[in-house]
């Protein structure tokens, strides 16, 4: 099938989150060609071949922050799986741990082996308690099995992997908020340099990667980091999971060549078979809800009239004036009959509401934003509010301590440049934005 | 053969200096001193950990360093930040270091309930300080601001989350001063306050210190509360023999009354090293012995800090101590 290729191949196989049927569809043979034939170098390089980038929404190339990895002698290092998915949209990690746990594991038994690391981490998100369940119970069997403990496959490589949940909160997913909580303090974002690669969990050299990159890693050693690169279009490399949610015929998680077209993303019979309803596109976040929303006249084509394409690059294109972000796949559509302001406001306020509070432009601005908002959505608003909005969100962006703060700014940034006239109008008829919706907006002419 | 300590070049604000490899800008700046020197809030020298968080220090750097010479895209935290050789700072020159800043001043004070007039900070008040340099006359903040009640933290200290800026400067004081910290930082984002376990009291011999390194009015002395504004009182440095720290402090006088007494502070509003040690106060001299029999007065204390307290007028007259007691 078109949209299960390498990670998804079998997800639909009954029974396919326990090992039997899991070996049987040929799963635990990468491992066992990395143990047996491969040096955690040939790995390293097959990874660095493949061209795989980070899946959690930076797209920084795997290969190159594992060999950034700081080797001292006499001191142990660490792979950490970030598995704190809490962006709004983004469900593609949940979906892999839940129906092939196993994945997982293989995955991370093969970057581990490749980073010489002999204790590593799952790091899940607090709600996801049953998802914890069915990897607890898939590394039992992997243990059971010989994947994991001592001497792994007569290869003399020990591993041991633990399940760690948080608490629930996204500040979490940043790198090094997930490495505090994870040594069981307050999940503050640490002060950078050093980084985790130099200075990480316990203070000893860690990576951390998200859940697909993890994953990602089975294929390119069972087909070769070539075979994987053949996949998609120049720097971005691979399948991608996307989850894809808010009006569409077929929402859902969908595994993609990158370099697929948006439109046959959208529209596609493979996909998402487009709008709900018949009704009409008007907007669309295509990376999670952290990354800059785009008008409908700007998803499937670029400001410079070319086909946009599922891609980092692509999304991109033309930067924060009329392109987005790939980010970490959370596709979210918007139709017709969906207010922006209130969209904004809504986002505004998870990002107030999980900001870590640590460092003062993102705790007092987020806050700030979203009373704001609030107020312009509830037809309190005024018109110099707006400029207000564009004003804090630049003094949000880059000043703080880890990236919440531009996740934060870049929506409400974006919401405005691109909608500024159904802010506008929202606030000039407060009783009537009560009661109906903007619609869609105008393309503007292009001179 | 000796350790030699690498030395590294840096410039800010067309200032050369030379530091150890591994300085922070902030203190390559302050080895510069005057306008090179960028404000902080957070930033501690005497407290290891500190820094990163208030976004004050922001410095613009145009050049990395020699060997690198591309400009960093963002602003960075000159507390947290290491210089390298050949890198290159704007401090004061920079128009884009100066509107950012005046952006976290504004973010800073946007909660803040500016009751400076009943605020026993008020005259020594880093963020007063920085609200005059930076602040605008007017707020766009037309939202409801947060409010705590303020609570007692045992019989000698006032917690005013209002006036809070969450700098953690305190946090660090009960970590690396006091044992078993029974203070810290509750809830997170917005509502992110400092407080204690079901409202304890802070008591142990150090926790004073909370007080002193707190740079704006959330902690303060309850021993002083209302009693006087600080540019009343005439600051003498003072000596008694403790066991239990250096006895070194600063006492607050108004006559021959002590209406205060805290540390010596530097003029960042650091407590000084004195003989190589930090001179931190224990709970004993600062809260109670405020009898200018219990001190030994050496003589007036030069306030250096640019603020109410320190504009002429008691470092140009001559005081005479007041009573020594040998």
């Amino acid at each position: 099938m078109k949209n299960r290729r390498l990670l998804l191949e079998h997800v639909d196989v009954p029974g396919i989150d326990g090992i039997e049927v899991y070996v049987k569809h040929g799963g635990y043979a990468s491992l066992e060609k990395a143990l047996k034939k491969m040096s955690p170098e040939d790995v390293l390089e097959e990874v660095k071949k493949s061209g795989l980038r980070g899946r959690g929404g930076a797209g920084f190339p795997t290969g190159m922050k594992w060999s950034f990895l700081a080797k001292p002698e006499g001191v142990p290092r660490y792979l950490v799986c970030n598995a704190d998915e809490s962006e709004p949209g983004t469900f593609k990690d949940r979906y892999l741990m839940e129906k092939l746990p196993h994945l997982l594991i293989e995955g991370m038994i093969l970057s581990s082996f490749a980073l010489g690391a002999n204790q590593s981490y799952i790091y899940i998100r607090g709600e996801f308690m049953y998802v914890l369940n069915i990897l607890e119970k898939a590394i039992a069997e992997a243990y059971a099995k010989g994947y994991l403990g001592k001497n792994i496959l007569g290869s003399g490589y020990d591993l041991d992997l633990v399940v760690t949940p948080g608490g629930g909160a996204y500040i979490c997913g940043e790198e090094t908020a997930l490495l505090e909580s994870l040594e069981g303090k307050r999940g503050n974002p640490r002060i950078k340099p050093p980084f985790p690669a130099v200075k990480g969990l316990w203070g000893c050299p860690t990576v951390v990667n998200n859940v697909e990159s993890i994953a990602a890693v089975v294929p390119i050693v069972r087909d070769g980091g070539d075979a994987y690169a053949a996949i998609g279009i120049g720097r971005s490399t691979g399948t991608k999971l996307i989850s894809a949610c808010g009006n569409l015929a077929r929402p859902g998680v969908y595994e993609i060549d990158l370099g697929l077209s948006v439109e046959e993303f959208i529209y596609g019979d493979d996909y998402c078979r487009g709008i709900a309803n018949g009704k009409q596109l008007k907007a669309c976040v295509p990376g999670g809800s952290s990354v800059p929303i785009l008008p409908h006249f700007l998803v499937t084509k670029t400001a410079t009239g070319e086909d946009r394409l599922m891609t980092y690059e692509s999304l991109a294109e033309g930067g924060f004036s009329s392109g987005s972000m790939l980010g970490s796949g959370g596709f979210i559509i918007f139709d017709e009959d969906q207010c922006i302001v209130r969209n904004t406001w809504n986002f505004a306020r998870f990002y107030a509401h999980e900001s870590c509070g640590q460092c003062s432009p993102c705790r007092e601005g987020t806050g700030w934003m979203e009373k704001v908002l609030s107020r312009i959505e509830h037809g309190q608003g005024h018109m110099h509010d707006i400029d207000l909005l564009a004003d804090i969100n630049k003094k949000i962006e880059g000043n703080t301590i880890c990236p919440l703060g531009d996740a934060a700014a870049w929506p409400v940034a974006a919401a405005i440049h691109h909608f500024r006239e159904e802010f506008e109008w929202h606030i000039k008829h407060p009783s009537e934005a009560q009661t109906r919706n903007y619609g869609l907006i105008q393309q503007p002419v292009v001179a | 053969m000796p350790n030699v300590l690498m030395m590294v070049k840096v410039t800010i604000d067309g200032i050369e200096v030379e530091v150890e490899a591994g300085t922070s800008i902030l203190n390559a700046a302050r080895k510069i001193g005057g306008d090179a020197v960028p404000p902080a809030m957070c930033y501690y020298s005497k407290l290891p950990g500190t820094g990163g968080k208030c976004r004050t220090c922001l410095v613009e750097v145009a050049a990395g360093s020699t060997a690198d010479p591309r400009p960093m895209p963002k602003l960075v935290a000159s507390c947290s930040t290491p210089v390298q050789d050949g890198m290159v700072v704007n401090n004061k020159t920079s128009e884009r270091v100066h509107n950012n800043r005046g952006g976290v001043v504004e973010f800073l004070l946007a909660n803040h309930p500016l009751d400076c007039p009943i605020c026993d900070q008020a005259g020594e008040c880093h963020l007063q300080d920085l609200g005059y340099e930076h602040g605008s006359a007017k707020t766009r903040y037309e939202e409801e601001r947060r409010t705590f009640d303020p609570i007692d933290i045992g019989n000698k200290i006032k917690l005013h989350m209002n006036r809070c800026i969450l700098c953690y400067r305190c946090v660090f004081v009960a970590n690396q001063l006091t044992e078993n910290r029974v203070h810290g930082v509750l809830h997170r984002g917005e509502h992110a306050e400092i407080s204690t376990f079901i409202e304890q009291a802070v008591e142990n011999d150090f926790s004073g210190n909370m007080i002193d390194v707190c740079p704006v009015g959330a902690l303060t002395d309850r021993t002083f509360r209302f009693k006087s504004r600080v540019w009343f009182l005439k600051p003498m440095d003072a000596e008694r023999s403790c066991s239990k720290c250096c006895g070194k402090a600063v006492v607050w006088m108004f006559g021959n009354e002590i209406y205060r007494v805290t540390a010596r502070k530097d003029k960042y509003g650091e407590v000084e090293d004195i003989d190589g040690k930090t001179a931190w106060l224990c709970n004993d001299c600062r809260f109670e012995h405020k009898s200018a029999a219990d001190w030994n007065i050496a003589g007036p204390r030069v306030i250096s800090r640019n603020s109410v307290i320190s504009q002429g007028k008691y470092a140009t007259s001559i005081e005479k101590p007041v009573k020594r007691i040998g």
